[in-house]
């Protein structure tokens, strides 16, 4: 049976990282909502796909980084992250540039996914 | 599932990146700056209307108003925001902005 | 049906407040309930009441604590955000406080829609 307490959300990235807080601040609701045990799952999309970029070194500009913060989610039980491909091709990425396991999923599975969800919030 | 924009398509790609999201009968909301995309006889026209032929179109009368836009796109309804409720009402939300 | 709404935006830079605040007038118009209003990012300073806009604006922290009292419409500002941002207890509006986001995740649980806002 379903229990009711837990809720299939999805978080929406879509911002670069550091540039703005949407991805850190997006990032520290992931934890705590992990930390209560809801169904999560995690969408890169657009400049979203940045955030996992490996190689991140925010030295220089006097913010914290958090890249690394993203191979830490397996711990909390977030394991499902997904990237949209489009984003993913249009900036010259593949796989290989990520610092974390990710799917990479066409537009039309992340819109069945979607669908699926009690809650989406985009950052 | 129902899906608002709220971004202008002249200034930011919310509007291309969310349609390429959408099931077919998800009913678009456009609201805020969102509504220039309605706008008739722009370079979005033909988006809409594509999308028009899978999907309803509505956008927020309020937020027209306010912006001056009288002439819409053949096919989009209009809502004030007891018809945003109502849109959620039957749907989930997912607000792209 | 219950209605929760994140608003991620501050006042007057971005509109999300007042399409937000809108939303919720109209909810309550027809009969739903709106449970809470939780402010994150920037949002979190919707309920400063050291806001003083210009006579002829909308008092956009008054309005959301008119909405609390009328209404129990819950304004919940994120903890980790706010302190971010210098909100505490001390500035806070009538009718809102400060929370985690473990009541986020409560009210994304309890409600039939979580409605978002932002920019």
């Amino acid at each position: 049976m379903e229990n009711e307490n837990v809720k299939k959300i999805m978080h929406v990235l879509r911002h670069a990282p550091h540039g703005t807080i949407y991805t850190y601040e997006g990032l520290e609701m992931i934890l705590i909502m992990a930390a209560y045990e809801q169904d999560l799952s995690v969408v890169f999309i657009g400049d979203g796909v940045y955030a996992l970029k490996k190689g991140q070194d925010t030295s220089g500009i006097g913010i914290k980084g958090f890249s690394k913060t993203f191979m830490a989610l397996d711990g909390y039980d977030v394991e499902k992250l997904y990237v949209d491909r489009v984003s993913l091709e249009e900036r010259g990425l593949t796989e290989d540039d990520l610092i974390v396991d990710v799917e990479v999923l066409d537009a039309e599975e992340t819109a069945l996914l979607m669908k699926e969800q009690d809650v989406i919030i985009h950052h | 599932m129902l899906h608002t924009i709220n971004k202008s398509p002249f200034e930011n790609n919310t509007f291309e990146t969310c349609i390429r999201f959408l099931l077919p009968g998800n009913p678009v909301l456009f609201i805020e700056d969102g509504v220039y995309a309605v706008q008739s006889g722009n370079k979005f026209s033909s988006t809409i209307e594509r999308v028009l032929k899978t999907n309803p179109v509505f956008a927020l009368r309020p937020d027209l108003d306010a912006r001056g836009i009288g002439a819409l796109a053949e096919g989009v309804e209009t809502v004030d925001y007891e018809g945003f409720v109502g849109l959620v009402e039957e749907h989930q939300v997912n607000s792209w902005f | 049906m219950k209605i929760g709404i994140l608003l991620k935006e501050g006042p007057y830079n971005h509109q999300a407040s007042d399409t937000a605040f809108k939303f919720a007038e109209a909810a309550i118009k027809k009969g739903h309930t709106v449970d809470a209003v939780f402010l994150y990012n920037d949002g979190v300073t919707n309920v400063t009441k050291l806001m003083d806009p210009p006579q002829d604006d909308r008092n956009i922290a008054a309005r959301w604590s008119e909405l609390s009292n009328k209404h129990g419409v819950e304004i919940l500002a994120c903890i980790a955000a706010s302190k971010r941002r210098g909100i505490n207890d001390d500035v806070l509006v009538e009718g809102s406080a400060i929370t985690g986001l473990g009541t986020l995740t409560d009210i994304a649980i309890r409600n039939d829609r979580l409605v978002t806002f932002g920019d």
